[in-house]
C-alpha cells in the first residue's frame, strides 16, 4: 500500500524535481499512516533519497533503459506499483514524466491529475488542487479511481527533508520488445548551460531590447546569476532569440524563484506563463506596461542604462557574498 | 496516409478567465473561442503532408454544438473532413476514449493532438489515446517527417532535444516547432467559402465514465501592488531581493 514515487535521475545523479516528489509523496504516506517507496532507473548511489523520507528503494539498472523511454518506464512502473501494491503514485512534471503520465494512466486505469501545487485537500473524496487555464485559474479535481497519479508541478511544495531508511531493494521489471517500438536515435542537449526548466532565476528580454544584438547584458546578467536565459512570444516569433527561449502559454512555463524581465510588457498570454515564479521583478520604460501589476519589484526606467549598472551592482554582490 | 488532427475548442490566449455556478463552470460570457495553439500548429503540419506528400486530413473534437465553428475554421484552414464527437468533454480521459472509439475504424496512420490545451491544462489526450489505440507515442513534438511508413520525430526536452524514430501509426503531442509560428495557415475566402460543403459529421458518443471531476475552480489571490525602486538606487533591489525576497 505504499506511495510510489518515480526518481528521476540523468547520468545517474538525481533531479532536484526528485527530491521535491519525494517529500510531496512521505506528506501523503504520513498522513495515510504508510511508507514510501521510490523506483529508480541506473542510478548510482539510491541513500542520499532516504534524507527526503523515502523508506524504500526498487532500484532498476538495465542498460536498455540507460536513455528514457516512455513505454519501458511506464511499464516497469506499473509492475513496481503492483508489486507494492500502491494506490498513489507520485511523479514530477518534467517532460519525461509528462510523457509516461498518461500512459501510466491507461495502463493502470489509474485517475491522472497533473499541475497539481499542493497536498490533497481531502483523501476520501481524493481531491488535488492544480493549475488550470495557464495558471489563470485553479482547479480542485477529484480523482476517482482506486489507483491515482498525481503530477506535482515544480517549486510547488518544495524539497523537505525527513529522513528515513532507503532501503535498496534490486528490481528487475519484465519488459517486451513491444516496450521499445520507440528508438532514441540521439540527444542533442547542451551541458554547459541552465535550462528554464531547472534554474531557480529565470532572466527575460522583451521587444523593449529592439534587437538580437542589444542581448549581450542579458546573457551577462544571467552568467552571473547562474540564471537561464528565456524571452517573450515576439522576439521568438521575429527570430531575434531561438524558440525555445519563448515562455509565455504557448512558449515554456516559469517557476523559477526568481524571473527578471526587461523590456517586456506584460502581455496577457506571457504573464499566464510566468504566473508561478515566486518572485518577479520588471525593468521597462513605460510605467504603464502591464507587467508591473503583475510584478513584485520594477523599475520604471531605461533598460539600456539600468541593466548594466546592475550587472555591476550584482558582481559585487555576488562577490561579497560567494 | 490517412491523418487525423485532433480539435480542442479553447477560449482564445487574450480572454479573462471567469466562473459561474458557484465557481464551478467556466464563464463563457464574452469569449471569443479559436482552435486550440498546440492542435493548430498539428494541423498546418498535417496541411504540410497533405500538399508535399499527398494524405487526407479528417478533423476531430469531442464537444457540443458550440464547438462546430472552430471545426470549420480547421476545414477552412485545409482539413478535408470533420467530425464532431456530440457530447460535452469532462475529463482527459473520457475525451481520449471517445476519440480513440472513432480512430480505431478510421485506419489512421498518424494521429495528431495539442500537447494539452490551454484551457484544462491536463497534458494527457494524446498519450491516453496512443495507448488506447495501442499506436507508437511521441509527446511534445517539435519536428516531424515521414518516409515509407516510418516517422522520424523530434520531441523537445529541458534544454534540448531528442530524435526518435517509429513506425506508423503513430501519434504525436505536437506544438509550437511542429511548423513555425509564421508558416501557420489563415483561412482564405475560397478555404472559408468551401468549407460551407465539407463533410461535418456527428458521432453520437460512447459514454465512458469520466476518472476524475473538476469540483470547482479558483482565481488566484489578488497580487499585491508592485514595489518601484529608483533607476538612482539599485543597490536597495539587491538588498530587497537578497534580505526580503530571498531569491538572491
Amino acid at each position: 500500500m505504499s506511495v510510489l514515487v518515480y526518481i528521476e535521475s540523468e547520468e545517474g545523479k538525481f533531479k532536484k524535481a526528485s527530491f521535491e516528489v519525494a517529500s510531496y509523496a512521505k506528506e501523503i504516506a504520513n498522513t495515510s499512516g504508510t511508507t514510501v517507496t521510490a523506483v529508480t532507473f541506473n542510478a548510482q548511489d539510491t541513500s542520499e533519497l532516504g534524507k527526503y523520507g523515502v523508506d524504500k528503494v526498487l532500484a532498476i539498472s538495465n542498460n536498455k533503459l540507460s536513455k528514457f523511454n516512455a513505454e519501458a518506464y511506464a511499464d516497469a512502473l506499473k509492475q513496481a506499483a503492483e508489486k507494492e501494491g500502491s494506490k498513489v503514485i507520485v511523479l514530477s512534471q518534467s517532460s519525461n514524466s509528462k510523457y509516461l503520465a498518461p500512459i501510466l494512466s491507461v495502463q493502470m486505469e489509474a485517475g491522472y491529475a497533473s499541475n497539481v501545487v499542493a497536498l490533497p485537500e481531502s483523501t476520501e473524496p481524493f481531491t488535488v488542487k492544480r493549475t488550470a487555464f495557464t495558471n489563470k485559474a485553479f482547479s480542485f479535481t477529484k480523482i476517482n479511481t482506486d489507483t491515482k497519479i498525481i503530477g506535482v508541478s515544480k517549486n510547488a511544495f518544495g524539497v523537505k527533508e525527513k529522513q528515513a531508511d532507503a532501503q535498496e531493494e534490486e528490481f528487475t521489471p519484465t519488459l517486451s520488445d513491444e516496450d521499445f517500438t520507440v528508438k532514441v536515435e540521439s540527444v542533442d542537449k547542451a551541458t554547459d548551460k541552465v535550462t528554464i526548466a531547472d534554474a531557480e532565476i529565470v532572466v527575460s528580454g522583451g521587444r523593449g531590447l529592439k534587437g538580437p544584438e542589444n542581448w549581450g547584458m542579458i546573457e551577462e546578467m544571467a552568467e552571473i546569476l547562474g540564471a537561464a536565459t528565456a524571452c517573450s512570444k515576439p522576439v521568438s516569433d521575429m527570430g531575434w532569440r531561438p524558440h525555445g527561449e519563448h515562455v509565455g502559454q504557448t512558449g515554456k512555463p516559469v517557476a523559477s524563484n526568481l524571473y527578471i524581465a526587461v523590456g517586456v510588457s506584460g502581455a496577457i498570454q506571457h504573464l499566464a506563463g510566468i504566473n508561478a515564479a515566486k518572485t518577479k521583478v520588471v525593468i521597462n520604460n513605460d510605467p504603464e506596461a502591464p507587467f508591473f501589476k503583475a510584478a513584485d519589484y520594477g523599475v520604471v526606467g531605461d533598460a539600456f542604462e539600468i541593466v548594466p549598472k546592475l550587472n555591476e551592482k550584482l558582481k559585487e554582490f555576488k562577490a561579497k557574498n560567494a | 496516409m490517412k491523418i487525423l488532427v485532433c480539435i480542442s475548442h479553447v477560449p482564445d490566449t487574450t480572454s479573462k478567465i471567469n466562473f459561474t455556478d458557484g465557481d464551478s463552470k467556466f464563464d463563457t460570457n464574452g469569449v471569443q473561442f479559436v482552435i486550440n495553439p498546440n492542435d493548430e500548429f498539428g494541423l498546418t503540419r498535417a496541411m504540410w503532408f497533405k500538399e508535399k506528400q499527398g494524405a487526407t486530413v479528417d478533423v476531430i473534437n469531442v464537444g457540443g454544438p458550440e464547438t462546430e465553428p472552430t471545426l470549420r475554421k480547421a476545414l477552412a484552414i485545409g482539413a478535408d473532413a470533420a467530425i464532431r464527437v456530440n457530447t460535452a468533454p469532462t475529463d482527459g480521459f473520457q475525451v481520449a476514449k471517445e476519440l480513440a472509439n472513432v480512430a480505431k475504424d478510421g485506419g489512421y496512420d498518424l494521429v495528431i493532438a495539442g500537447r494539452e490545451s490551454i484551457d484544462y491544462n491536463g497534458g494527457m489526450v494524446p498519450g491516453m489515446l496512443a495507448t488506447l489505440l495501442k499506436a507508437n507515442f511521441v509527446n511534445n513534438c517539435i519536428g516531424l517527417e515521414i518516409e515509407n511508413e516510418k516517422a522520424k520525430a523530434i520531441r523537445e526536452i529541458e534544454g534540448g532535444k531528442e530524435t526518435l524514430t517509429a513506425s506508423l501509426p503513430l501519434v504525436v503531442g505536437g506544438q509550437k516547432g511542429l511548423v513555425e509560428e509564421s508558416d501557420l495557415k489563415i483561412p482564405n475566402m475560397r478555404g472559408i467559402m468551401q468549407a460551407r460543403k465539407k463533410p461535418l459529421n456527428i458521432v453520437e458518443p460512447t459514454q465512458p465514465e469520466s476518472r476524475t471531476e473538476t469540483a470547482k475552480f479558483e482565481k488566484p489571490a489578488p497580487k499585491g501592488d508592485v514595489k518601484l525602486i529608483d533607476p538612482e538606487n539599485l543597490d536597495e533591489l539587491i538588498d530587497l531581493l537578497h534580505n526580503e525576497a530571498k531569491v538572491i
